[in-house]
């Protein structure tokens, strides 16, 4: 983390007119530059307010707000948030407004000239990873992932060093929403912003953040530190029960099946006899058996397909349902081993074969 | 100044407010027509409109009828309106059987038959658009519930259309009460006397006290309404009146 | 003087023959009325509008004084200026624009109210200005319905420019009261349906000119 902070909360308090206790209460966070911070918290915990008074939508009531080391105030609203990139639950895309034109609202503010904002266009629909035709269709024509990442190139299009988001992937459905989640890692992996996001979705903080603020009812900060060290060791009661009690199976999604330890499991040559075979299956305790040929582990087969005196050479290898890869993480593997009847799963690298996850392994993560 | 004190004193002369051609007779012509119009329209186009908005029938017929209403200048109608009961009063030859269905084609019905043409329109249009957009779940729950098709029709669907159609009531009370002035011009009496008299006369004063009048009335007709709105309109679905205004112009 | 009518047709062909000049003058007398009502009526009531957006109590009251503009009976209006601003095009142009007033500010109002609020939120958060939002982005996204306030608006005033015709104006009402004054049908039906005519002409036209005006609203796709 740099020295100074990219955002920087000092003591904000917003206490809403006709109301007596405050949305959000002396609050003060630092998001270094490049870092993803999620704000999460239950309704009415100021997780909104707190991102909307970043970008003076919310002015608050009392503290500072630093982005960059300048104080908000000290240029007009307008003017700030035409460097602070924005993106809402509901999109808001312009429906009057070709995607091409929507893309261009802020470089058209900042005054660009006319053949610098066409080639940003062509290069964020290239990043956004959206269909160079959709440039002249309009927002109403689109679905609702595709309007989705036009709202992120919109607000990438003035390069601004910081992204606000606000329930960005909140309207979507549960598929497309993991597929967006994934999208935005990956286009942060090579832009570094700096990016706050707000949702109320444990598992989008855990996925998403670098690190994660969870915020209780009035604005109160409970808790802020990277997604692991917060499920590893909640700060208090109210950050575990909001965690829930599968807090140990949440820890999972943040590692991956390359740090668990694998078995070598029931894998024997095409050319082994049945015995060896029966051996093999014996020692694992399972009833199937992986066959391996020329080096690489094509398929399986069931301790029963050698009754009546079959060879492994003579059987068809039946293909792995269900094979995890070293990236995928342990919540991954979870479902896959649960749902195959023996309770392991194949891990590969591509064709090669790394070995077995079993059910054993990943408690012994959860617990630990 | 001078001006409306002439005024004042107009209204101020007592051989102005009776008679057959004072204030007190025009008025009663006045309202007594308008409200004879509205009774015979709500009569004619109201039950169609509720039987063919429960069957939601005839929605083109609706569309055709409230664009025609809509284009055609209200003085258009009352023009129209005159060669039409001038030309029933002279008498039709049915077979070889004349005979006059009505005995002048001046006066009351060239007016009445121009302020009924201006009424049916709105009043047939959302009656009809009323009972075809109650919520088709209540309208299903009472069919599941055992209601008949009649009884459904008078117990869920013209209570709940009785905003909209009270909204048209007043749109089409107003537009009756405006155009009824201009039945003076072919020779009616009611509040638009003092104004075509008073510019035959080139009288000013009258012309102004006239207007009044006819100004007063109208804004009196639509405040009834609105005042009535409170007791007309069943308890639970007030408010729902608004989107009349949108088909009945 | 009714049977003085009744010898001759019903419609006469030859009147409309002889009398193509002074119908086409009173067609252009009737769009220029018209078309005068229409643009002094929006410039008030976008000023009128824009006061109501800006402060919302003022709405109520502006939209009950118009009401009432709107209620009082054509003729009676007229004749209420008449002792003031006499038989004049002024006259009626006033009692015109009064009946626009309320359509539009109505329309106008409820199509920017109509903007949805995240698209709102998403132009202030990337930084529009008050004045840059409400052109750039409302007035556009309220343009179907405006228009929609100004296509009834202009059907409203092209029936009523004929009762101008009463305070000496008149357009093709002028046709219809002298017909009435005459027992000239012929006079009277040309009056009407050219009137008629007109309205369903500019109502087309208004029309296609949201169209042209509006292409994000034309074409649908996976919504």
């Amino acid at each position: 983390m740099s020295d100074s902070p990219m955002i920087r909360l000092d003591a904000v308090t917003k206490v809403f007119p006709g109301t007596d206790h405050p949305a959000v209460d002396r609050l003060t966070l630092e998001v270094a530059e490049g870092e993803v911070v999620v704000l999460v918290g239950p309704s009415g915990c100021g997780k909104t307010t707190t991102l909307k008074m970043i970008n003076r939508l919310i002015e608050p009531t009392s503290g500072t707000i630093t982005v960059a080391g300048a104080d908000v105030t000290a240029v007009p609203a307008p003017e700030l948030r035409r460097s602070i990139g924005y993106v809402i639950q509901q999109i808001g895309l312009f429906p009057h407004r070709t995607i091409a034109d929507n893309i261009a609202t802020v470089p058209r503010l900042l005054g660009w000239e006319r053949p610098r904002i066409e080639a940003r266009i062509d290069e964020l629909i290239d990043l956004a990873d959206l269909d160079p035709a959709m440039r002249d269709r309009y927002p109403s024509e689109l679905s609702g992932g595709q309007r989705q990442r036009v709202g992120v190139a919109r607000a990438l299009a003035a390069d601004p060093p910081v992204l606000l988001m606000d329930e960005p992937f909140g309207a979507v459905d549960p598929i497309v929403r993991a597929r967006l989640q994934d999208e935005l890692l990956d286009l942060q992996a090579r832009l570094r912003k700096t990016i706050v996001l707000v949702t109320h979705d444990v598992d989008e903080a855990i996925k998403l953040g670098d690190r994660v603020a969870i915020l209780n009812v009035g604005g109160v900060l409970e808790q802020y530190a990277p997604p692991a060290e917060i499920l590893r060791s909640p700060a208090d009661a109210f950050v575990e029960g909001f965690l829930g009690s599968d807090r140990g199976i949440k820890r999972l999604s943040l590692i991956a099946v390359r740090d668990a330890t694998l078995v070598e499991g029931p894998i024997v040559d095409a050319a082994a006899t049945a015995a060896e075979a029966g051996a093999a299956m014996a020692q694992h305790g399972l009833d199937w058996f992986g066959i391996r040929r020329g080096g690489l582990v094509v398929g399986w087969a069931a301790g029963s397909d050698l009754d009546g005196g079959a060879a492994p050479a003579d059987l068809e290898p039946r293909p792995f349902a269900t094979a995890l890869g070293p990236d995928d993480s342990l919540r991954d593997a979870l479902d896959a081993v649960i749902t195959s009847h023996s309770r392991v799963a194949p891990v590969f690298d591509g064709a090669r074969y790394l070995g077995m996850l079993t059910i054993e392994e990943i408690s012994r993560e959860i617990v630990q | 100044m001078s001006f409306l004190g002439d005024v004042a004193s107009w209204f101020g002369t007592a051989a102005n407010w009776w008679g057959e051609s004072g204030i007190l007779n025009r008025v009663f012509e006045h309202v007594q027509l308008s409200a004879f119009t509205m009774a015979v329209a709500l009569a004619v186009a109201l039950p169609p409109a509720l039987a063919l908005g429960h069957r939601n029938r005839g929605g083109g017929l609706v569309v055709t009828v409230v664009n025609l209403g809509r284009a055609i200048p209200s003085f258009g109608i009352l023009a129209l309106a005159l060669p039409f009961t001038i030309e029933l009063a002279r008498g039709i030859d049915l077979f070889g059987w004349e005979f006059s269905p009505i005995s002048s084609g001046l006066g009351f019905w060239p007016t009445f038959v121009a302020l009924l043409a201006l009424a049916v329109p709105p009043i047939f249009a959302n009656g009809f658009t009323a009972v075809r957009d109650v919520d088709p779940g209540t309208v299903e729950a009472a069919r599941g519930m055992g209601l008949t098709e009649r009884q459904i029709l008078r117990s869920i669907e013209v209570p709940m259309a009785m905003p909209v159609v009270y909204a048209a009531m007043r749109v089409a009370s107003v537009q009756v009460v405006a155009t009824a002035t201009l039945g003076a011009l072919v020779a009616w009496g009611g509040l638009g006397r003092f104004i075509i008299d008073g510019f035959a006369q080139q009288d000013d004063v009258q012309v102004f006290a006239g207007a009044v009048l006819v100004a007063l009335l109208a804004v009196a007709t639509e405040a009834l309404f609105a005042f009535g709105e409170r007791w007309a309109i069943p308890r639970g679905i007030a408010g729902a009146g608004d989107r009349a205004a949108a088909t009945a112009g | 003087m009714i049977t003085a009518q009744a010898a001759g047709p019903f419609f006469r062909w030859d009147w409309v023959g002889r009398n193509l000049g002074a119908i086409w003058d009173r067609v252009v007398e009737h769009l220029t009325l018209t078309a005068i009502a229409i643009g002094i009526g929006l410039v008030i009531a976008m000023g009128l509008s824009l006061v109501a957006l800006r402060w919302r109590r003022t709405y109520a009251p502006i939209t009950w004084v118009t009401g009432i503009l709107y209620t009082i009976p054509s003729l009676a209006l007229f004749a209420l200026l008449v002792p003031f601003t006499g038989l004049s095009t002024l006259t009626a142009e006033i009692g015109l624009v009064s009946y626009t007033l309320l359509i539009l500010i109505r329309n106008i109002v409820a199509g920017i109210d109509g903007v949805s609020p995240e698209v709102r939120e998403a132009a202030v958060g990337m930084g529009y200005t008050r004045r840059r939002l409400f052109f750039e982005i409302e007035l556009p996204l309220a343009m179907p319905v405006i228009v929609a306030g100004i296509r009834i608006a202009a059907v409203t005033v092209i029936g009523l420019v004929t009762v101008t015709s009463i305070i000496g104006q008149g357009g093709l009402g002028f046709f219809i009261l002298r017909g009435l004054n005459s027992f000239f049908w012929t006079q009277i039906i040309v009056g009407v349906a050219l009137s008629v005519l007109l309205a369903v002409i500019i109502d087309l036209l208004l029309a296609g000119g949201e169209r042209a005006l509006t292409p994000w609203a034309r074409r649908r796709g996976a919504g």
